[in-house]
């Protein structure tokens, strides 16, 4: 979930409310209460001095504001609540102190509308591009720090670090269209970017910004291409290289009085929400408040298109319907009061069963009914909402392997082991070279992007992880005796997904001998729980060992557990090269069976 | 021999009613020290006699002090060796041991005096006749008669170490209820013998010693979070719910995102949140018309629906992955009951999952998560928030309060916080939900059906409940199993 920083004073400035300290409840406790009926948390009370400090060391903070700040968290599809001005809105008009505004994007005067064209070679990195431009605005700090932090939020959430959209936003007094979006080899694309200080090529700027603190997460977007995405005015001037860098040329200062801007995109889609989520934020500074102007768009194949949007999109929902899902039963003037204050100006319908809900373009997270119905929740209180038990009848039961382990678990904690609860992902050394074996041997399931060793594959076997509790627990009176019954993951291509679970049993001993009968003890006992006999004759029924040679165990003292004519399992004592590698010193004796033909 | 002696001592009791042990111990000609311990394991025997600690002092001479009354006290030495002429001190000092304790004391005594000639001292007699009382006094003492010398000289006489105060700790005896001359040695345990020939009646019982502690009797024991799982599995059978198969980690994007409507460019499906298969790295076995609907309505909507407006990709679905979730499972299981004719069900799960996430005190990769659902026609947010306060009842929380959320596969979604009595505050518990149409219809579930949902972790509840701050103390190798052997019960009701 996204996270922003506001100012408290100027949000608070901006609610036009006053939040003083009253006797029992604090300023932030209110302003917390607030946003918790909303969806919203009040993470942290902090000032970006603090924020700065934690970050980056107190020597960095000097001289940083130390105004309050607010940090607020934001479900991850709220991208109109990813800036003050649209948290701000949200509110007021949740509070009922503010209808929602009307957005609409106008179209200048004929041969007066800027156009921005596409080449076909974008084809080749990053097809899509929408446009338009915020027409005499006036920023201050706030609000122009604000634009940039929205711009910073957007990237990071719904631009997926910018690699589905990039945003570039340029002060539009200093360029002329109509503009080219093209791209092109990297050593043809040559200009001054964003705060240098003169021009380098696109493969230098690359190589410049592999050490950038910010920009060198975005690199690979494009670095192998062998075009770049870049974006140039009549005259050549380079606005931006999307998804990396804007010119310096273009760029927007507090001065600037109308903004152009361009998304580039791999999604047109998100394109279209991340400029509508812009021009709704940003348009109340503009002297027509609300209003964005039009900018074409050319496609290679000669389509033109008009963005931004804007799209008001109209549903009805059903009253009773409504009232059903949340379990409430309100009229149908009430649900559409209920929605108004939730950014979704509703009416309600002719037939006074159907409210007609209008969905502006600054709520593109609805997309379904039941998104209107969450609405109508959220606005009505969720605490509000009734209780009630459903009145489902139905029978309990249990999934039957999860009952045979438990019972089993019961039995082998009651014959005197104590259970342990280890991790299903472990290193390839754990399950391969510290039991002597060659980890290509192992039908094991492979992780392709563990953060570290230890979580390299799924584990085949529980051994492992009882020897490291073991090692773990040395200061435990011997003897140890440990279990656990819990699942191992075997790739098998017969399986729906290549790999499946296999529960299994596992117990062993540790003392100053190994104690093959305890666990041979252990295993007889089982046997009998699960009415398996003991086999005398070897045969299909019953139960018997015989004598096998497994790497990880000790040579003339381990077997394989066969259960009606079926392998099951193995036990032994340990080799002492395995005690080693598990860095342990005395002798272990184990156990591990599947205890799934048992079902 | 020893209990030739504890008959011994009881005939003396019995003779005499009352004795001292120090009388014994003479009497008998043993030492004093044996005596008590043999009085000791009397005591032990029952009330065969009784025992009254006595502390008794006495003065004893020391070895110099025996000297003293052998050949005179030093100042005596002293006097009498000086002739009647005088005699040079240095002269004196030098003939006479312990010369220069009787010199002071016989000049503090006025006895004698000391002039000087020609620079050299000579000591003189000053009285011609003079009585020697220390050495008096400690006879006196060394015969038995103490009270005869005061108290203050005593004090002086031990000053000077020739006197010295004995304190001797011995014990009265007397007759005890069970009082008899013959010894019996108490039994300390019943033994089958016993019952059998009835000698038990006879015998006396060594009493137990009721503060020390039993021996710790052999067992095993469950794991601490495991009796929770078994707890929470409990309330769901409680509550009526069937448990889900979920005892397969290894899950298809398909299942694990797709068939949630979670989006293909969503963030949870980034390497950095979700750990992906590089052996076996894709699936290939979907119901194929089920995928068809899936991608229509992530990529064009339906169903209502705007869908999510992006092409659609069964690359990214046939990725595998370690579930993120159970609610992979729970979409299969939705999937399955949507394939006959449609029934009411409740379903639950407490399995692993996994997460790609940055370790740290409360973060592992692989927790437990505690997933319920309730499919039927027509339920309600209402039911769902009934369902949770019955379920956090069962968990002794009754305070629960409800945030809006945001959940890919949830609308509406609602995180759960519960008031904790113990902290004082507000903390969230789980989330919850109605599942997205986009969800259940394209499963072929009948349009009036919803699912109300609901999971937490089962970590995080056992943390607070046991006050633990490290996941690692809980789950992991390097659980500490003497914790594990020292858990009580789980009652999440208390």
């Amino acid at each position: 979930m996204p996270i922003i920083g506001v100012k408290r004073d100027l949000l608070f400035k901006s609610l036009g409310q006053e939040y003083i300290h009253f006797l029992f409840s604090s300023a932030d406790d209110q302003f917390s209460d607030l946003c918790f009926e909303f969806g919203l948390e009040l993470d942290e009370v902090t000032t970006e001095k603090q924020m700065i400090t934690n970050e980056q060391g107190a020597e960095q903070s000097a001289g940083a504001s130390e105004d309050i700040v607010y940090r607020i968290e934001i479900p991850a599809n709220r991208y109109d609540l990813l800036c003050l001005e649209g948290l701000v809105l949200g509110l007021l008009v949740f509070q009922g102190k503010l209808s929602p505004p009307r957005y609409k994007a106008v179209t200048p005067e004929k041969g007066s509308v800027q156009k921005l064209i596409v080449t076909p070679a974008t084809k080749l990195i990053r097809p899509y591009a929408v446009a338009a431009v915020l027409r005499n605005i006036t920023f201050n700090q706030d609000s122009y720090k604000s634009f940039i932090d929205l711009q910073d939020k957007l990237h990071q959430n719904i631009c997926r670090k910018r690699s589905l959209v990039a945003i570039g936003t340029h002060d539009l007094d200093t360029v002329v269209g109509p503009f080219t979006y093209d791209a092109k080899p990297p050593s043809d694309i040559k200009f001054q970017a964003l705060n240098q200080d003169k021009e380098y090529t696109a493969t230098e700027l690359m190589d410049l910004y592999s050490t950038h603190a910010q920009l060198k997460q975005y690199l690979h977007i494009i670095k192998d291409s062998p075009v770049y995405p870049i974006i140039y005015d009549k005259n050549g001037v380079v606005l931006s290289m999307p998804p990396i860098i804007n010119g310096n040329h273009s760029r927007i200062t507090l001065n600037t009085r109308n903004v152009f801007i361009e998304c580039t995109a791999l999604d047109l889609t998100k394109a279209k929400i991340v400029l509508d989520t812009l021009i709704c934020m940003f348009s109340q500074y503009c002297i027509d408040k609300y209003t964005a102007e039009c900018c074409e768009v050319l496609l290679p194949d000669g389509t033109v298109t008009r963005y931004p949007e804007l799209a008001y999109r109209e549903e009805v929902v059903n009253i009773q319907k409504t009232n059903t899902y949340i379990g409430i039963s309100e009229p149908a003037d009430k649900i559409a009061k209920l929605l108004t204050k939730m950014c979704l100006k509703s009416e309600v319908a002719n037939s006074e069963d159907q409210v007609i809900v209008e969905v502006p373009p600054s709520r593109h997270d609805v997309i379904h009914a039941c998104d209107i119905y969450e609405d109508v929740a959220v606005s009505y209180g969720y605490n509000n909402i009734k209780k009630t038990i459903p009145k489902t009848a139905t029978i309990g039961a249990q999934f039957p392997l999860n009952k045979l382990s438990d019972q089993l678990r019961e039995q082998i904690a009651q014959a005197g082991f104590t259970e342990v609860l280890t991790f299903s992902l472990c290193s390839r050394d754990d399950i391969a070279t510290k039991l002597g074996r060659n980890i290509n041997d192992i039908p094991a399931v492979h992780i392709s992007n563990p953060k570290t060793l230890e979580f390299q594959v799924a584990r085949t076997t529980l051994v492992p992880g009882l020897l490291k509790t073991l090692a773990a627990n040395k200061k435990m009176p011997l003897p140890m005796k440990l279990f656990e019954v819990s699942d191992v993951v075997i790739r098998d291509e017969t399986a729906e997904v290549g790999a499946r679970n296999e529960r299994r049993g596992c117990a062993l001993n540790c003392n100053r001998t190994p104690g093959f009968e305890i666990i041979h003890g252990l295993l007889d006992r089982l046997m009998q729980l699960l009415e398996i006999p003991r086999s005398s004759n070897k045969d299909m029924t019953g139960y018997y060992l015989q004598a096998v040679d497994d790497p990880a165990y000790f040579p003339q003292r381990c077997a394989e557990v066969v259960a009606n004519g079926q392998v099951i399992g193995i036990m032994g004592v340990l080799h002492p090269d395995v005690i080693m590698k598990f860095e342990l010193t005395h002798p272990v004796a184990c156990l591990e069976i599947n205890i799934e033909p048992f079902v | 021999m020893s209990s030739d002696l504890s008959e011994k001592i009881l005939e003396y009791v019995d003779q005499l009613g009352s004795v001292d042990t120090l009388d014994l111990a003479k009497h008998m000609q043993v030492d004093h020290q044996k005596v008590v311990g043999i009085v000791k394991s009397l005591q032990a025997a029952g009330d065969l006699i009784t025992v009254e600690q006595q502390v008794s002092k006495r003065w004893e001479l020391t070895d110099e002090g025996k000297t003293v009354v052998d050949k005179g006290s030093h100042e005596f030495l002293v006097y009498s060796a000086i002739p009647a002429e005088g005699i040079a001190q240095s002269a004196i000092m030098q003939a006479i041991p312990n010369a220069r304790v009787g010199f002071s004391k016989a000049m503090s005594s006025g006895w004698i005096t000391v002039t000087k000639n020609a620079g050299e001292p000579i000591v003189a007699r000053k009285v011609d006749d003079i009585k020697d009382t220390v050495r008096d006094h400690l006879q006196l003492i060394l015969a038995k008669s103490p009270d005869e010398v005061t108290d203050e000289q005593k004090q002086e006489y031990k000053k000077r170490k020739l006197l010295q105060e004995v304190v001797t700790k011995s014990f009265l005896l007397g007759k005890g209820k069970n009082f008899a001359t013959s010894v019996e040695k108490p039994e300390t345990e019943l033994t089958q013998e016993m019952i059998a020939s009835g000698s038990w009646k006879e015998k006396n019982f060594k009493p137990y010693n009721l503060d020390s502690l039993g021996i710790s009797p052999e067992r095993g024991h469950l794991h601490t979070l495991l009796k929770v799982r078994d707890q929470f599995r409990q309330i769901f059978l409680e509550m009526g719910f069937s448990e889900m198969p979920t005892n397969n980690f290894v899950e298809s994007s398909f299942w694990n995102f797709d068939a949630l409507f979670q989006p293909q460019q969503h963030p949870a499906r980034d390497a950095h949140d979700t750990f992906f298969i590089s052996e076996p790295k894709l699936s290939t076995k979907f119901p194929s018309d089920y995928l068809e609907r899936v991608r229509r309505v992530h990529s064009e909507g339906g169903y209502g629906s705007q869908g999510y407006g992006y092409e659609w990709k069964i690359k990214e679905a046939q990725k595998n992955l370690l579930r993120t979730h159970t609610t992979a499972v729970s979409a299969r299981m939705l999937y399955q009951l949507a394939q006959k004719e449609f029934h009411p069900a409740k379903y639950f799960s407490i399995d692993r999952v996994f997460r790609n996430e940055t370790l740290d005190a409360t973060h592992l990769a692989e927790f437990y998560q505690v997933e319920g659902l309730i499919v039927d026609h027509n339920l309600t947010l209402g039911d769902l928030i009934g369902t949770l306060y019955e379920f956090f009842k069962k968990l002794g929380i009754s305070q629960l309060n409800f945030k809006p959320a945001y959940n890919p596969y949830t609308e509406p979604s609602m995180e759960i916080f519960c008031y904790h009595t113990g902290l004082h505050k507000w903390i969230e518990v789980g989330n919850s939900g109605v599942f997205r149409p986009e969800m259940l219809l394209p499963m072929g579930l009948p349009e009036d059906v919803n699912v109300i949902a609901w999971g937490l972790s089962l970590e995080r509840p056992t943390m607070i409940k046991y006050g633990l701050n490290n996941i690692r103390d809980l789950v992991g190798p390097r659980v500490n199993i003497q914790m594990v052997h020292d858990n009580p019960i789980c009652r999440l009701e208390k």
